[in-house]
């Protein structure tokens, strides 16, 4: 009998930890209980696995510490209907099994913590390969017949990065991982970190071993305190096994590794602006030429690849780059993890080949939206991607067909919005989070992100004006011509992609002075619908300006003129008798 | 913590550790905020002292990334998420009702030095949106009534 409770970020702050301890109050036996990392079923957190005798498992979902005694019972006895609340239905199951994963394949099943989890689930065993039966350029072979490409964003070859670095003159030479997964509403690097530690540490090595690299950075962030615990943990683990250091596996290669954690910039998952962050500066880009593989770190050759990158290395060494290959479509092959998030009813990790369509993500894996309200756009790639509309819900999960659109495959985060988002509001978000982000070093960047974001702070406020949409188109192409890294090159592309497909809601916002979706504070009013008050006195007592008057059971009246419109009596009408209009 | 004792003994080991690695300024920075909670100006005239890098240039540096704090924080830091999910599931509302429970402003501490509030960007733990994050514990689904409820059991946990 072994019980597995989920402890990834997620998973803790859903209150697994508690749980654990409960369990154990409740007399369950600690030699059973382990934990795993993040399974990715994150709307069901707290998770707990129990596995009987003959390995067969039982997933209780949801549960809580006032459900330590029927799940310890459980345990003891065996008998399902103590618990048969907390079991995980079929069609939440479906949320896994419908999936392909390659570089989650370990999360949330194996012990993060454990070094003999990860070898017996065939951990390290493509490192012992790839030292002992390949030479590096058969590594990057290997690597290049998979298609692997980068998985941070930008689609580049995994292995033409790897080989122009490996071509580079010099013996110092460093592999960098980027793990720092700043796109807002993005948590894939941060549960293969926290689950699956070991895997990131052979991905890494395997490049090392490819480039000719002595050094290994992790450049995580700051703001994942568990993953950097976890990874430090798996590093003195490897460490003392001999698999990182001096002659690894009593081969020539040797390798040390360092992790280094961010401070909080997002323009730092630009590969050079990361390594002045690495060299202790702010971390504002450099000129490219030269390319980090000729002079990156310290100005040695350096490849800097992103987590989920890494998390696939192991698998292809061991599977053959023809298996990777054998998935997805002609230009982007394997498999890709999403963070999918927002109105969708089943929200966590997927991993699916390439080739699948959002919609396959999103209703057939996610389950479609929690609200009753209809599924109105997608978000990806972050402040760097676009929103897709309903209408291009078919479109397939591939790096071109989705830069057709407008939006990016970015780093994998997929935010689900409906009809209540605002779609000048959404443009508004990222400009807001863009201005602030900018490094400062370019002036198309540093002010036009500024400029536009004053524009749109206008039209949200019913202050546009005729012209606002061509100007702000205007000064998007300038951004993306005059910006010199990333950050700024795709700041525009969350406002051209909601332009290009929600001019209407543009041209209500100006024209009309209405917002459709009803966000935007400044182009609503609150009303009650006299039929539906009871005359509660809720609305009334929560009014921090005093704007509603009534009698207790008669209806009440909302004085439009002092309303602030923060909608504190929407939120706590219990009879639906409050609209926003 | 009072602004005026600022207790320069406790950078020695970080220091003695850093000080004369290249490349290591940022990590200094943090380790000076872990023992103080925020970069006092004696803690950056001691490290520019020790590692020879210009105050100008460490100040460059704590300045750019949002991680570093020159006021003190409040017992309690709330770091409230305004990531795309938690923007989507209404975090707005969330961030306006610890505004109206504390009367502070993002970047404020209240006055009795309880709690300080700080918007970020994304704390990760997307599915749990409207997040937020008070210390070590993160704190998931919130609402208004939630939120307020977690405000009050601090408060009165200090008290």
């Amino acid at each position: 009998m072994r019980i597995v409770i989920g402890q990834g970020s997620c998973g803790i702050a859903a209150g697994a930890e508690k749980v654990r301890k409960a369990l154990l109050s409740a007399g369950v036996d600690e030699a059973a209980v382990s934990i795993a990392g993040c399974i990715g079923m994150c709307w069901l957190e707290p998770i707990v696995d129990i596995y009987d005798d003959e390995n067969k498992l039982t997933r209780l979902v949801r549960v809580s510490e006032n459900d330590a005694e029927a799940v310890a019972s459980f345990v003891k006895s065996g008998d399902r209907t103590l618990v048969e609340k907390l079991i995980v239905t079929d069609e939440d199951s479906e949320f896994l099994t419908k999936q392909t994963r390659i570089a989650l394949r370990n999360c949330g099943i194996i012990n993060p913590e454990q070094l003999e989890a990860y070898t017996a689930a065939g951990g390290y065993t493509a490192l012992k390969k790839c030292l002992t039966e390949l030479t590096p350029e058969q590594v990057i072979e290997i690597i290049k017949t998979s298609g692997l490409a980068g998985r941070g964003g930008a689609g580049f070859p995994t292995w033409f990065k790897w080989n122009a670095a490996r071509q580079s003159a010099g013996e110092e030479k460093y592999l960098i991982c980027n793990a720092d997964e700043g796109d807002p509403g993005a948590f894939m690097d941060r549960a293969v970190i926290e689950s699956d530690p070991h895997n990131l540490i052979e991905g890494m090595l395997i490049g090392a071993y490819a480039i000719g690299a002595k050094h290994a950075v992790v450049y995580v962030r700051a703001e994942y305190p568990l993953a950097i615990k976890r990874l430090k943990k798996a590093i003195a683990q490897a460490t003392e096994k001999g698999i990182i250091g001096e002659n690894i596996f009593g081969t020539e290669f040797s390798c040390d590794f360092t992790i280094k954690a961010g401070a909080g910039a997002f323009v730092c998952g630009e590969e050079t602006a990361l390594i002045e962050s690495l060299e202790g500066h702010r971390g504002m880009p450099r000129l490219k030429p030269p390319f980090p593989a000729q002079s990156g770190f310290w100005r040695k050759p350096s490849n800097i690849n992103n987590v989920e990158t890494f998390a696939n290395v192991a698998w292809i060494i061991n599977n053959g780059g023809e298996a990777f290959a054998a998935m997805g479509t002609e230009g982007s092959k394997g498999t890709k993890v999403f963070a999918v998030t927002g109105k969708v009813k089943r929200s966590g990790l997927v991993e699916i080949p390439m080739g699948k369509t959002l919609r396959d993500v999103i209703f057939d894996i996610g389950g479609g939206m929690k609200t009753d309200k209809p599924f109105k756009a997608v978000q990806m790639g972050g402040p760097s991607g676009g929103c897709i509309p309903a209408d291009l819900i078919d479109t397939v999960i591939d790096y071109k067909a989705l830069g057709a659109t407008g939006a990016i495959m970015g780093s994998g985060g997929m935010v689900v919005m409906d009809e209540s988002t605002c779609m000048v509001g959404m443009a508004k978000f990222f400009l807001d989070f863009t201005a602030k982000e900018s490094c400062g070093k370019c002036i198309h960047c540093r002010i036009g992100t500024k400029r536009m974001l004053e524009m749109l702070e206008r039209i949200t406020k019913g202050e546009g004006k005729e012209g606002d949409i061509e100007l702000l188109e205007e000064l998007c192409y300038s951004i993306k011509d005059g910006a010199l890294c990333g950050l700024g090159q795709t700041a525009p592309n969350p406002v051209l992609t909601t332009i290009k497909y929600f001019r209407d809601e543009y041209e209500a916002h100006i024209k009309e002075k209405k917002c459709p979706a009803g966000e935007c504070s400044d182009l609503i009013e609150y009303r009650i619908i006299a039929d539906k008050c009871r005359g509660c006195t809720l609305c009334a007592r929560n009014c921090p300006v005093n704007a509603i008057s009534g009698t207790v059971k008669n209806p009440h009246v909302i004085d439009t003129d002092k309303c602030i419109k923060c909608g504190k009596c929407y939120q706590s009408c219990k009879f639906g008798a409050i609209v926003k209009e | 913590m009072d602004k005026k004792t600022v207790d320069l003994s406790l950078l020695d080991g970080v220091l003695e550790e850093y000080a004369s690695v290249k490349g290591s300024l940022i990590t200094i920075l943090q380790n000076t905020q872990d023992i103080y909670g925020y970069l006092p100006k004696e803690a950056i005239e001691l490290i520019s002292e020790k590692t020879g890098i210009a105050t100008s240039e460490i100040m460059g540096v704590g300045t750019f990334y949002t991680q570093f704090r020159f006021e003190p924080v409040g017992k309690y830091l709330i770091m409230l998420c305004q990531g795309t999910a938690c923007h989507v599931n209404s975090s707005e509302l969330i961030l306006q009702t610890v505004k109206d429970e504390l009367h502070i402003e993002d970047g404020q501490t209240t006055e009795d030095g309880l709690f300080s509030l700080k918007c970020v960007a994304c704390l990760g733990c997307c599915s749990l949106s409207p997040v937020m994050m008070i210390n070590e514990d993160t704190y998931g689904s919130l609402t208004p009534e939630k939120t307020k409820k977690i405000l009050k059991e601090l408060r009165e946990a200090a008290q």
